[in-house]
């Protein structure tokens, strides 16, 4: 009982502080909402059992990502935005109802629910209960994934000096 | 099966309304910032369903993924929001509907 109550809370105040982050007026106010998103889907991680990847969730996109945002959007005075909607709005909520009505349709139209693979050796909760969640996961990240893992590295490097480049000011000297 | 009381089915609507939402709020806002937030939505529900079948398929690849996706977002925003900035220096404008240098 208990697991519901905890999974629909998460799962109202996720989409709920998204829904107020789409519509809020006030980008400040779309932010903090997101942060609340945030934090709310990390708690829908931790009912999954990826309790590591919860604290990153909430370091990484709560901490890093919606300070970015909460930098620039303090940059450029939110409080000057005469426009809000686009003017295709009725539309874009229609599509948007269509596609969730389209992969909810296939999420009960599928049968890849009903087949749980056999020959998977690393189990989540069967190495969980010697290895534990963050053991495991540096087990497979730094041996399976070694070489994406250095990709990653590249495409964070590629990252920043792009958003030095981009944003510095080098962009004034031409004028 | 799972001693979870917990469907995966509900795991994947709540990614699946996330996803609509955030594909509402890049069509309907039209501020460029909230175009990039929306995003962040989009990619959370993938997030949200890749946790949600590693756990029902047992297998630790999907919490993998996540971190990967959760790198290419924070580069994607940091790219995003220098191009913000350098787009506002050059045109003055957030308005989506004002950036048309590009447009056919």
């Amino acid at each position: 009982m208990i697991p519901q109550a905890l999974f629909f809370y998460f799962a109202g105040m996720t989409v709920l502080s998204a829904v107020v982050a789409i519509v809020s007026r006030n980008l400040i106010f779309s932010a903090l909402s997101l942060l609340v998103t945030f934090i709310h889907i990390a708690g829908l991680y931790i009912l999954l059992h990826a309790e590591f990847v919860a604290a990153v969730q909430i370091i990484v996109y709560a901490g890093a990502i919606l300070v970015l945002y909460l930098f620039v959007l303090m940059l450029f005075n939110p409080k000057s935005e005469s426009f809000y909607l686009h003017r295709q709005f009725p539309i874009a909520i229609f599509l948007g109802v269509v596609l969730c009505g389209l992969m909810v349709l296939s999420v009960f139209r599928t049968e890849i629910l009903g087949h749980l693979p056999t020959a998977v050796k690393t189990t989540v909760r069967g190495l969980q209960q010697s290895m534990g969640n963050t053991q495991m996961i540096g087990n497979a990240l730094y041996t399976d994934f070694i070489f994406p893992f250095e990709i990653a590295s590249f495409i964070l490097l590629v990252g920043l000096i792009g958003a030095i480049l981009l944003a510095g000011r080098h962009l004034d000297r031409k004028q | 099966m799972m001693p979870s009381a917990i469907p995966l089915e509900w795991y994947l609507i709540v990614g699946f309304l996330l996803f609509a939402i955030g594909v509402v709020g890049v069509l309907v806002r039209r501020s460029i910032i909230m175009v990039l937030l929306s995003i962040e939505l989009m990619l959370n529900s993938a997030n949200i369903t890749f946790i949600a079948y590693a756990y029902y398929l047992q297998n630790i690849t999907g919490q993998i993924m996540v971190f990967f996706i959760l790198m290419m977002a924070a580069a994607e925003v940091a790219l995003g929001l220098a191009l913000v900035i350098a787009l506002y220096r050059v045109r003055a404008t957030l308005n989506v509907d004002e950036i048309n240098l590009l447009k056919w």
